[in-house]
């Protein structure tokens, strides 16, 4: 802190404003100020329809599925994420409201992680999540485990757990790598229903052609607020679309304006 | 006040990032330095604790219980003899250390990545099946990009290349940068719901 301040007082010479960043600034305040309003608005807050979506529709037959059959179900956020993530909290959306499903059911949820932070924050989750249930007696921590933060140790732990264990149904949902395919197909081999979400554009034709269900791109960031049909989480899916038309309108002027004047890139930043 | 300190800390990180991203001064660059690198590794370092405590926990649980206990014992003993041989002996090339990490921990890696190649060959084997009007257009999509790819192609035809690059560069492009839209706008508003405390769930929800 000392050598900031140092900085901030003998190198004044440095703009602190990058002037190149601005028309990510522009597009960061317009989308932070859609945001706020389609979220704090009351009539954004109106009950509005949201598409049904096939991979957390089915969350609720997963865990039915695991509870009559007597097995566990395996949930893992992938080697890919860390905390930060937009993902992963996406991902930790989710397991709270599969944990809080599992409570009510008796059901085993087992979450392998390879970060120590996300084992916390979602032993956390998983621990409120049973007492919102109200069978707060039912919540194991040691089933929230660090396994190991190598990235192919990682993929036999959660494959060795999926293979002596059988879970009836498997969520793989955060950012994976490498390791996508070699856990959707032992999760195939095992015969359980897999539903599964990446940021990953790569793995996700992996997920498509191994799992039953894939929330694609957007579909995970949503689901939070499908799943809790909480009104401010839903508002802000609403602004999501808003920016998307504004996206597409961008794209169509930057089309028409590089078929007039082809050494154009004003909207390259 | 339990909940109410994490999520002032979080807004106030949250905020302070993105005010930063737009700096170039050098003690705003320290600052983000110090934020994402150095904070981090010390949370990061505290909670690796608990994680390696659970993790040996749950295994000499499992070898009292006489579960899988040979595999379950090389796992507790790695946990402990691994770090005693670096700082025995450091971890330089010649060290007892490297001896394990590139005669134990590389091929066992190895091992499981090769698993890839079977579990493609399976998925593939599955995916290319041409069910439907859809499945048909991707196996032939891939049949295209697999001969491209293998020497064959340009024998077969010196099309055959330059239709998998227009697949590539085009329809696959364009799907790719329309799901990577909404990615990125799904974790705008992720993010915002966090800093602005209307997304409670990774405190454990509402209570």
């Amino acid at each position: 802190m000392a050598l900031s301040l140092a900085c901030c007082i003998f190198i004044p010479a440095v703009a602190w404003f990058e002037i190149s960043k601005l028309p990510v600034l522009i597009f960061a305040v317009i989308s932070i100020i859609i945001v706020l309003y389609t979220t704090f608005h009351k009539k954004s807050r109106e009950k509005f329809k949201v598409r049904e979506i096939a991979g957390l529709k089915a969350v609720e037959n997963a865990i039915g599925r695991a509870t009559e059959m007597a097995l566990p179900i395996l949930y893992t956020p992938g080697w890919g994420g860390d905390i930060q993530r937009p993902t992963t909290i996406a991902s930790l959306n989710i397991l709270s409201h599969v944990a809080e499903k599992t409570a009510q059911y008796n059901c085993d949820l087992i979450f392998p992680t390879h970060d120590p932070v996300i084992m916390s924050v979602a032993q956390e989750v998983v621990r409120e999540s049973y007492a919102r249930a109200g069978f707060v007696d039912r919540f194991k921590e040691d089933d929230i485990r660090y396994v190991t933060s190598s990235q192919f140790g990682y993929a036999a732990a959660v494959e060795g757990l999926i293979t002596r264990l059988k879970p009836a149904s498997i969520f793989l949902l955060g950012t994976f790598e490498a390791e996508s395919l070699i856990l959707a197909e032992t999760g195939n081999i095992a015969g359980s229903i897999q539903i599964a979400g990446t940021d990953s554009t790569i793995q996700l034709s992996f997920f498509i052609v191994a799992c039953d269900y894939t929330l694609i791109g957007e579909e995970l960031f949503a689901a939070s607020g499908y799943l809790s049909g909480d009104k401010s989480i839903l508002a802000s899916i609403r602004a999501q679309d808003i920016l998307k038309i504004i996206i597409i309108i961008l794209i169509i002027a930057a089309v028409i304006w590089v078929s007039f004047d082809p050494a154009a890139d004003w909207w390259v930043f | 006040m339990a909940r109410k300190i994490p999520k002032i800390v979080c807004a106030l990180f949250g905020v302070t990032l993105f005010v930063l991203f737009f700096s170039q001064h050098p003690s705003a660059k320290s600052l983000n330095l110090a934020i994402l690198n150095e904070y981090f590794q010390i949370i990061f370092a505290f909670t690796l604790l608990v994680g390696v405590v659970s993790f040996v926990k749950i295994n000499l649980k499992g070898v009292e219980r006489g579960e899988d206990r040979p595999y379950r014992i090389v796992s507790i003993l790695g946990v402990f003899v691994v770090p005693l041989l670096a700082l025995i002996w450091g971890i330089k090339g010649d060290s007892p250390f490297m001896w394990v990490f590139e005669n134990i921990q590389v091929p066992m890696q190895a091992t499981v990545f090769a698993l890839l190649a079977f579990f493609v060959a399976s998925a593939s084997f599955r995916g290319f099946r041409a069910r439907s009007v859809q499945a048909t257009i991707l196996l032939v999509a891939a049949l295209i990009m697999l001969i491209s790819r293998s020497s064959i192609g340009d024998v077969i035809a010196d099309e055959i290349p330059q239709v998998a690059d227009w697949v590539r560069s085009y329809p696959s492009m364009s799907a790719r940068r329309a799901i990577l839209i909404g990615i990125g706008l799904g974790s705008l508003t992720t993010s915002l719901r966090v800093i602005i405390g209307i997304e409670r769930t990774w405190l454990g929800g509402d209570k």
